[in-house]
């Protein structure tokens, strides 16, 4: 019962900030039709910013119930300021192209901000612990959790409610959902498809910064952490469906279970069991689990 | 389909290559330098696979797959069975690749665009995920791999380098003859109307299975000599996913216009990331990031375009 | 169109002679000088706590050798009367790399010798290049037994004793002040040296206390990954008290920081055998009663010790950069001594400036002065070093404001490590004969 109750506390933990991440990766899929690799610089980015942020609320011994203005401030930052330098000078320019290179040019982009991330934050590890460390840790069926990482399982579900009540009930919501399903109609009902192309990128890149950045507490930050977390979150997007959100949901819950599970039952196939089943889903569901409904186009 | 392969113009210009840099080898090049052209031609054969199908509109974020387990597979025939013949390494390589692509093929035909490169990709980092935590393979320490030989004698880097271009010369020319062939000039067919190809009676899934087991093959050689050339082999610089966006911007770079294409671009890739390494190395990665946009935006036909124009080459000639 | 063909290759020939003389002419030597390739981890999670701290500590020794100023017995000035050239390079980046590196080193820029490296993966890759290059080269961190177990090495030399000493040791120590704890675990990382330090833990473990029981899921994370939530869910779930780790670089002091927020240190008994520069780095945070180990008389446990050289270097090091000098500054400064010993013994030997297979002979079996003690390179056919191994509890010191450790032991090399010839496993497996403890 223990044994469960912890992989399932775990995993979910685990699938918590993968949802985050991986949410404005299937939103920008969704209404763009791009992968992005360079989400992972959201999310680099978003953790650098914040770990800075902490280290700086430390070292001038600020008050701590800065901490959460700071990190949600670094993600907005981030996502704000990061795409839209990469939407306005890379993306637009190639929106009628090949969607390989449009792939390759989002992975060139990835590159170049992983190397800035060593030019402008140095190579040695950031471990901003401090808020983890404030909030404690409590007995969980004759288990230390650390309380920090309860949080996470608590933004995760704001944000998932968050995002379900905007794209349902709001107006934007609705533009958004139009554009997912055919741009050519959106285009030709007099939707300023530019301006939710912007918005959106923004919106996605705010929620992979907001996932790195809420994260960077429980973690090693240094050069090269998000690598493994965006061939991950890819992942995640195809088990779920590529542009479903809900998708996004079930295919964290998924890796993320999988592979605490794994962790805890058989390590040697923490890595290839998450793949494994990625290869499985494109091979029966090639549109996910959750995928819109897509017409064939001759 | 190889009749009158001696007569095409960029067979003969790349024998002519392979030779040149065989006699500069042999007199000129300072051995740094030759590891370098090693590397590069050995990559080129990875490259060479990968533009067969970009040329059929595919694009494999997993090729990687067929690299690290070409390596791997010549590792592990070193450590388990004793041998270290070249060309039995370069045999073993292409085909157990070969088999695997064969076996995944069947798969991966099926799927076009998007879901072709993520599938690929899953496939990969399968590999990885299996080669990164198994002890007996090394885990993330991965495998050394002895010098070779050949017919029981120690082979010299100079004559390692030899074979490394016959090997190369034997692949383009083999590549060269099929697009010439009716089943390559299918490739350009099916990157336009696959529809219509299949109302011409030719199974469009066959045919990018038949090119997706050469690409294989050439990738998985491609790995077995970067293996005998090294000395080593580790999941993290041969199946990890990042070394597929290397591969794959290696070929953008490269371009597509012609078979000699891939080991112009694989050898300055090889040269660039030298001097980068001794000059810059924090920089690396923004260098081929900002290198890969360039391409992108600037001259998205690839090095080949620009070497194209140089030479006013092949200008009335449709894509070979 | 033959003629056109055969006016490209003519320019394509002519281009690649002419730039390849102008990079051969580059390449000329001069002997007063050696030129050395100095590898540690310059970049990435091993790089502040590790690579760094390393680097130092050889320029520390360099310069000073260089400059005729270290004290006796390396006061003379110079490497056989040369001035050492480092060339410090990053080993980040995985073992092929570093292979295509090494061949560089090498082939291009023409090194007398290669001294560092700090991460076992990276040292398994190296030495059979180092072989076959017939390049002299010094591994002055790397700890994996395998480097000389699978096979001796004509060029490699290592001046650091391997990890079965530090598994053994932290056995012993367990045992020693823990004797009640039966139960243990480990979390180790995935490669050759966080595989081989449990192994040897384990089987040590096993010999001194047979009725030990290790865990059935020791953890095994891969190298660096920084993240270890889950991890510390399945060790605390496991009834094991002692959790061994071999955990170095950047990962341990995740490791900690993500632990300690969880209480683990309350509940475990936490042996670090080369974790002493997460205490350096996180100062007073660092938990007390961690069972910490430096794999040798060296950083944290060397603190106190009054041998001149040791104070020397202290007092250098913290003039030089503000801090106190680690595990590593100290692992790697000890390889640049061991290469002057070398080279003044070959230079002697041979009446003027020695070969590289001069400096190879001179080099085998030596017994040079080191910091705290003296080393011998007493095993691996003359190769490998063995030296003391310590552990002790962590005590952060209120009065000096530094890091310190109490009940300190110290364990000699014929208490943890075999005797020549005999194969690590083999001799444990035997129960240990010949061991001299106190």
């Amino acid at each position: 019962m223990q044994f469960w109750a912890t992989v399932l506390l775990d995993g979910l933990t685990y699938a918590s900030y993968l949802f985050i991440v991986s949410l404005g990766l299937t939103i920008i899929f969704g209404v763009m039709k791009i992968l992005n690799v360079a989400h992972g610089s959201f999310y680099a980015w978003g953790a650098y910013t914040a770990a800075f942020a902490i280290g700086f609320i430390t070292d001038n011994d600020l008050s701590e119930a800065l901490f959460l203005p700071a990190i949600l401030i670094s993600a907005i930052l981030v996502g704000v300021v990061l795409g839209y330098i990469i939407e306005r000078f890379i993306l637009r320019k190639m929106y009628n192209q090949d969607i390989h290179l449009i792939v390759l040019a989002t992975f060139g982009v990835f590159l170049i901000f992983e190397d800035l991330i060593i030019i402008t934050f140095g190579v040695d590890p950031y471990l901003p612990y401090q808020p983890a460390m404030m909030l404690g840790w409590i007995d969980i069926v004759g288990l230390n959790r650390g309380v920090y990482q309860l949080t996470l399982i608590l933004l995760a579900s704001i944000v998932a409610f968050v995002c379900w009540y905007g794209l349902t009930k709001t107006k934007w919501g609705k533009l958004l959902q139009s554009v997912i399903y055919d741009r050519e109609i959106s285009v030709a009902m007099g939707i300023d498809v530019t301006k939710v192309y912007v918005v959106t990128f923004i919106g996605g890149a705010i929620l992979g910064a907001l996932g790195g950045a809420y994260v960077a507490p429980t973690t090693s930050v240094s050069p090269g952490f998000a690598i493994d977390l965006v061939v991950l979150s890819f992942a995640v997007v195809v088990i779920g469906g590529m542009g479903s959100i809900p998708g996004a949901l079930i295919g964290s819950l998924i890796v993320g279970i999988l592979r605490a599970f794994a962790v805890h039952q058989a390590p040697i196939l923490e890595l290839f069991v998450v793949f494994a089943v990625m290869a499985i889903v494109l091979i029966i569901r090639p549109e996910g689990l959750f995928a819109p409904p897509k017409p064939r186009k001759i | 389909m190889f009749t009158g392969i001696f007569k095409d113009t960029s067979v003969r210009i790349l024998i002519t290559f392979m030779i040149v840099l065989c006699i500069l080898s042999s007199f000129v090049l300072p051995d740094w330098m030759q590891n370098n052209f090693m590397y590069g031609l050995s990559r080129g054969l990875a490259i060479l696979g990968l533009m067969l199908l970009w040329r059929t509109n595919l694009v494999s974020f997993g090729h990687a797959l067929y690299y690290g387990f070409g390596a791997y597979a010549v590792a592990l025939c070193q450590k388990y069975f004793g041998i270290t013949d070249i060309l039995l390494r370069f045999a073993i390589a292409v085909i157990a690749a070969g088999i695997l692509g064969f076996c995944l093929g069947f798969i991966l035909r099926k799927y076009r665009e998007i879901f072709f490169a993520m599938l690929s990709l899953a496939f990969s980092m399968v590999l990885y995920g299996l080669l990164a935590k198994a002890e007996f393979l090394g885990s993330t320490d991965g495998m050394s791999i002895s010098p070779s030989t050949l017919f029981g004698m120690e082979l010299t880097r100079q004559y390692l380098f030899y074979l490394i271009t016959f090997f190369v010369i034997c692949a383009a020319i083999s590549i060269q003859a099929y697009l010439r062939s009716t089943l390559g000039h299918l490739t350009t067919a099916i990157q336009d109307n696959e529809i219509r190809v299949e109302y011409l009676g030719y199974s469009v899934q066959k045919a990018i299975h038949i090119k997706y087991v050469m690409s294989a093959c050439l990738a998985g050689g491609a790995g077995g000599l970067m293996a005998a050339s090294l000395g080593q082999v580790d999941p993290d610089s041969m199946v990890n996913w990042n070394v597929s966006g290397e591969l794959v911007f290696i070929t953008i770079m490269s371009g597509w216009g012609n078979i000699l294409a891939p080991f112009i671009g694989a050898i300055i890739f090889e040269f660039i990331r030298t001097y980068a390494f001794e000059w810059a190395p924090q920089a690396w990665a923004a260098i081929v990031g900002g290198t890969l946009l360039t391409i992108i935006f600037f001259f998205p036909g690839g090095i080949w375009s620009v070497i194209e124009k140089v030479f006013n080459y092949g200008k009335k000639k449709d894509v070979k | 169109m033959k003629k056109k063909i055969f006016n490209k290759t003519a320019k394509l020939a002519s281009a690649s002679m002419i730039v390849a003389s102008c990079l051969l002419a580059g390449s000329a030597l001069a002997k007063d000088t050696v030129k050395v390739g100095v590898v540690s981890f310059l970049t990435g999670p091993a790089a502040g706590v590790f690579g760094v701290p390393a680097k130092q500590g050889a320029q520390i020794v360099i310069d000073a050798i260089n400059n005729g100023t270290m004290p006796a017995p390396y006061n003379t000035q110079g490497f056989a009367g040369a001035k050492m050239n480092p060339v410090f390079s990053d080993e980040s980046g995985g073992g092929t790399k570093q292979v295509g590196l090494f061949r560089d080193f090498v082939e291009k820029q023409k090194v007398d010798a290669m001294i560092g490296y700090i991460s076992s993966g990276n040292c398994m890759a190296i030495g059979p290049i180092a072989d076959e290059l017939k390049m002299l080269t010094i591994f002055s961190t790397c700890g994996t037994p395998r480097l000389y177990e699978e096979k001796l090495r004509s060029h490699v030399f290592r001046t650091q004793a391997n990890a079965v000493g530090d598994s053994l040791a932290a056995a012993r120590y367990i045992v020693d002040m823990y004797p009640n704890e039966k139960n243990y675990t480990g979390i180790n990382q995935n490669y050759a040296w966080g595989q081989d330090s449990y192994k040897f833990f384990e089987l040590g473990m096993k010999q001194m206390s047979p009725d030990s029981k290790g865990s059935d899921k020791p953890q095994f994370p891969k190298l660096f990954v920084g993240q270890y939530g889950t991890e510390i869910s399945a060790l605390s779930l496991d009834k094991a008290k002692v959790v061994h780790s071999s955990f170095w670089n950047g990962d341990i002091e995740a490791f900690t920081l993500q632990a300690m927020v969880r209480g683990f240190f309350q509940k475990k008994i936490f042996v670090s055998s080369v974790g002493g520069s997460a205490v350096d780095a996180l100062d007073k945070k660092f938990p007390d009663g961690i069972v910490m180990g430096t794999r040798g008389n060296v950083g944290l446990l060397a603190r106190d010790n009054k041998d001149p050289l040791n104070m020397w270097f202290i007092s250098e090091y913290k003039k030089r950069f503000n801090a106190l000098p680690l595990g590593p500054s100290y692992q790697y400064a000890r390889s640049i001594l061991a290469y002057k010993f070398a080279m003044d013994k070959a230079m002697k030997k041979a009446g003027k400036f020695p070969t590289q297979d001069q400096v190879i002979a001179a080099m085998k079996n030596i017994k040079f002065k080191s910091f705290t003690e003296t080393i011998s390179m007493a095993r691996g056919g003359g190769h490998q070093a063995v030296h003391s191994v310590g552990y002790g509890l962590t005590k952060y010191n209120k009065k000096g404001k530094t890091p310190g450790a109490e009940k300190v032991k110290m364990y000699g090399p014929e208490c943890i490590y075999p005797p020549a010839g005999t194969k690590s496993e083999d001799w444990i497996n035997a129960g240990m004969p010949g061991a001299k403890c106190k």
